[in-house]
């Protein structure tokens, strides 16, 4: 159970919404995935925003509704959770921490960059998040959702989801 | 329709392209050729779903009768919908759908990429996210025209087929009518000869590592944007119409 939040502020909202999980990775929360954009609070008001990862990602609305639900356990009536386009999501929004926990959960983290080319790029190496080989390949460009890719480790025999650069 | 704001139609033809898109891709669910790919067309569904969603609920917005991305996609009638012939072609083999989407993306790519500049903030939020998701498609379906044109001579051979019967339908992707002159001179929309010349690069780069021969410009099929569709498009539409016809309003 929520503990009630009377006075809310920015920092209090931010702490709150870490209890806030990706539905699909349940290990990475909204802010460590570069979902939650802002915290406002004005006048006792709480204005969260938020960005989607991919366009049609269905996960998406599960997290705005996750996002309601928590402030609303919380004991805040008073909020709006407002969804942004632009500037567009990266997977360089998603925290060293965040990166870290996909790690751990099996899934390999993207690579840095926000360049678009990364996309189309050559080959890159994405070590196997099981044993850590880099005798890593891809089996297919897409995965069991919008922001995965698959791939199959060559060393360990183990598919593997990899975290899309974008 | 004659009457109807230049942005509003313009909206509604990029939402439509993707959505009817969308559609053809979703058919595919249950029935890909092997699992990997079956994935794979369901998250290309998602992503062009997701892009006409965008599409959509602006138009709702601009057209100001209250109606929502759902009510135009489930409710409106075959002569309203005004994507372009190409995306309601029937899915055929898998050399078809996917050299279908291969003209698709080569001409959405740069399309959305010039979208981003648009005078008009919203279209180019939309825009903005659309190209990364487009890049992606389009590395996937120059990859299997690639393995199917410098494949077997089977695969060769419906890979060229495919793309003799689809080409006629990629001339209507650069006409430019009242609408698009409209919203050029606004700034929001970019002139299609510069969108024509990046898809021709792409042609020629693709096909020629495809060893897959360009067919020549003829008769090219229009009336899509003008919404006289193929004899697809009814059929399509009452697959995935029929819901919301049957029970009007269901929600779950």
């Amino acid at each position: 159970m929520t503990s009630k939040i009377t006075s809310p502020t920015r920092e209090g909202i931010y702490a709150l919404l870490e209890n806030v999980k990706d539905p699909e990775v349940p290990v990475i929360s909204v802010r460590e995935l570069g979902v939650l954009r802002d915290v406002a609070v004005v006048d006792g008001n709480v204005f969260v925003t938020i960005t989607p990862t991919y366009t049609g990602c269905p996960a998406m609305d599960v997290m705005r509704e996750d996002i309601e639900k928590e402030l609303q356990n919380a004991g805040i009536t008073r909020f709006k959770v407002t969804q942004v386009l632009a500037p567009a999501w990266t997977t360089d929004w998603i925290t060293e921490e965040g990166k870290a926990k996909l790690l751990a959960y099996g899934i390999a983290p993207p690579q840095k960059t926000a360049d678009i080319r990364a996309l189309k790029g050559e080959a890159p190496i994405v070590p196997c998040p099981q044993c850590g080989s880099k005798d890593t390949a891809m089996i297919s460009l897409f995965g069991s959702t919008a922001c995965k890719a698959l791939w199959k480790c060559n060393a360990c025999l183990e598919p593997f989801d990899q975290f899309k650069c974008l | 329709m004659a009457q109807q704001l230049p942005l509003l139609t313009y909206l509604l033809r990029r939402g439509d392209d993707n959505l009817i898109l969308g559609q053809r891709l979703g058919e595919w669910c249950g029935h890909g050729p092997q699992l990997e790919e079956d994935i794979a067309l369901a998250n290309r569904a998602l992503d062009v779903i997701g892009q006409a969603r965008n599409y959509l609920q602006y138009a709702g917005e601009v057209e100001g009768k209250q109606r929502t991305e759902d009510d135009l996609a489930f409710l409106r009638p075959e002569r309203e919908f005004v994507n372009c012939k190409l995306v309601e072609q029937h899915n055929g083999d898998y050399a078809h759908t996917m050299v279908r989407s291969f003209l698709y993306d080569a001409w959405h790519l740069p399309l959305q990429k010039a979208l981003t500049k648009s005078s008009d903030e919203r279209i180019a939020a939309i825009a903005g996210k659309a190209v990364k998701e487009i890049s992606y498609h389009l590395r996937a379906s120059s990859d299997w025209v690639i393995r199917f044109g410098d494949g077997t001579a089977e695969s060769k051979e419906r890979a060229q087929n495919a793309l003799n019967a689809l080409w006629t339908y990629t001339g209507e992707l650069f006409v430019q009518d009242e609408v698009d002159q409209a919203l050029i001179k606004a700034g929001v929309a970019p002139d299609m000869a510069k969108i024509k010349a990046e898809f021709d690069r792409t042609m020629d780069r693709v096909l020629a590592e495809a060893t897959l021969e360009r067919p020549a410009d003829a008769y090219m099929a229009t009336g899509g944007r003008q919404g006289v569709h193929s004899e697809h498009m009814g059929l399509l539409l009452a697959e995935m119409q029929y819901l919301q016809r049957a029970y009007p309003g269901a929600e779950w």
